[in-house]
């Protein structure tokens, strides 16, 4: 579905990205693991063609991705912190991106779903971090593409919320598509990824199923293995 | 492209500095023309106001607009839109909200006031498209600056020390360098100097339209003698449009390569 091949990137001297080379096949939920400033989201944006890498080729669907960006109509992106534009009401937003992006989009489900109908008139200033989260949700979930890409969809969710988006993403798997997420909080990735790459300054440092990661790591505990992939290298 | 600049348009207008500036050029309209009681007078007059204020309107709403609409620009990123597509459908929208404020604003008094009836007609018109050129012109170095520039304020700074320099400080330099090198042939070097201001260029080419010798000025005399009128306004309206088509070609490059 993706390939990655030796891709760089370098913001000024700091350099991000150093050759990751990295393959996803078609149907599943991947996770992809690292800590702060790993280079997970440039990795995801260099995807979307958000940031422009100085090296490398990506290719979706066997197709390199080209600058123009049109290969995005097939690609449902959750950002990671919902900056929107506060002077537009939820349903003008929703509204707007169904425009922008054309083909056909279902938000109704989802709004009922993340319980949005209060909201729908409100500007999106005024909304509270969580709310904002199930917006994006929204916008990212209406699409029906077979590659849907979440960088940190848990953030601000309340227990509801986050069991109705384990549930959406269990639904779209069923469906065959392929999901990639990031995200810090370990119990949701044990939950519902089928398999994870971990990404350490730079590269990719483990790719694999959580049975592996046990086996590389000699812990049973998710959360500790992880931890483990962390000390090991720092050592 | 264009559903971009539809919605940077619509956002806009129902903004309320939109309405602000339109109703300050009503306002300056109406004005003028209660001072001065003769329309060819107040284009005079307005013209001072425009090359001065619309520059500075221009680059302000510009780098504003673009700081403020980041997030906007940021999830419009991530959907299947060209980058060109987003920055030059927002710049348009910026310029065209700007350019409408401006013709509606100083149109309607005019138009009031027996504009039709008027001789001054052309000149005004002209006013008005020298106006919009100087619009989409700062308009466009203000997006330049603002997406060379990831920190706001330093954004900010280099628009308005941009408009300082070519409204204000670039005539100082010029009027100095002609007085230190009076003793050389400066008609080329004068030439030359306008061409790089677009300030400057719209001045001249107002006046030479207006015919007012008087108000000419040094560098507006040296236009009028080496081109003769026409040829002279022509070219004063050429290299404005090569004023606008190299900032947004600027932008379109730019925004290409840029992360986010």
């Amino acid at each position: 579905m993706v390939k990655i091949e030796n891709i760089h990137k370098k913001f000024g001297k700091n350099e991000v990205l150093k050759g990751v080379d990295l393959e996803i096949p078609k149907n599943g939920i991947f996770a992809i693991l690292g800590p702060n400033g790993s280079g997970k989201t440039t990795l995801i944006k260099s995807i979307l063609g958000m940031v422009v890498p100085d090296k490398g080729k990506i290719f979706i669907d066997g197709k390199q991705t080209h600058a123009n960006g049109l290969y995005r109509k097939n690609i449902d992106y959750l950002p990671q912190i919902a900056n929107f534009p506060s002077n537009l009401g939820v349903k003008e937003l929703i509204k707007m991106i169904q425009d922008l992006r054309g083909g056909s989009a279902n938000s109704d489900h989802l709004i009922e779903l993340f319980q949005l109908e209060p909201f729908l008139d409100k500007k999106l200033s005024n909304l509270s971090g969580g709310t904002k989260q199930k917006v994006n949700l929204v916008l990212t979930f209406m699409f029906d593409s077979q590659l849907v890409i979440l960088d940190e969809p848990t953030t601000g969710l309340d227990p509801i919320a986050l069991l109705h988006l384990k549930e959406l993403l269990r639904k779209e798997k069923e469906k065959g598509k392929t999901v990639l997420v990031t995200s810090h909080i370990m119990s949701f990735v044990e939950e519902v990824s089928d398999e994870i790459v971990f990404i350490l300054e730079g590269k990719i440092y483990f790719k694999g199923n959580l049975s592996q990661l046990r086996e590389k790591t000699g812990e049973q505990d998710f959360e500790r293995a992880i931890a483990h992939l962390l000390k090991k290298n720092h050592a | 492209m264009l559903k971009i600049l539809k919605y940077s348009f619509f956002d806009l207008i129902r903004s309320r500095w939109s309405y602000v500036y339109l109703l300050f050029y009503l306002l300056l309209g109406f004005v003028l023309l209660f001072l001065n009681e003769d329309l060819s007078k107040a284009v005079i007059t307005l013209m001072n106001v425009i090359i001065i204020l619309v520059p500075l309107i221009g680059t302000i709403f510009g780098v504003m607009y673009y700081y403020d609409s980041k997030e906007f620009t940021e999830l419009l990123l991530a959907q299947p839109v060209k980058r060109s597509s987003i920055f030059i459908g927002q710049y348009l929208g910026v310029s065209l909200s700007l350019v409408m404020s401006l013709v509606l604003g100083l149109g309607l008094p005019f138009v009031f006031y027996g504009l039709f009836e008027s001789a001054a007609i052309w000149d005004f018109s002209l006013l008005l498209v020298t106006g919009s050129m100087l619009t989409f012109i700062f308009t466009a170095l203000a997006f330049n600056i603002a997406l060379y520039n990831e920190n706001k304020i330093k954004g900010f700074s280099y628009a308005i020390l941009m408009w300082l320099f070519l409204a204000v400080i670039y005539d100082g330099l010029f009027l100095m360098s002609l007085i230190v090198f009076e003793t050389y042939p400066l008609d080329k070097f004068t030439l030359i100097a306008t061409v790089f201001n677009p300030i400057d260029l719209s001045r001249i080419l107002i006046l030479l339209k207006l015919d007012i010798a008087a108000l000419l000025g040094y560098t507006g005399a040296i236009f009028q003698k080496f081109f003769g009128t026409n040829v002279g306004l022509f070219l004063a309206l050429g290299s404005l449009m090569i004023w606008i088509l190299l900032p947004v070609l600027n932008i379109y490059r730019k925004a290409k390569k840029k992360d986010f």
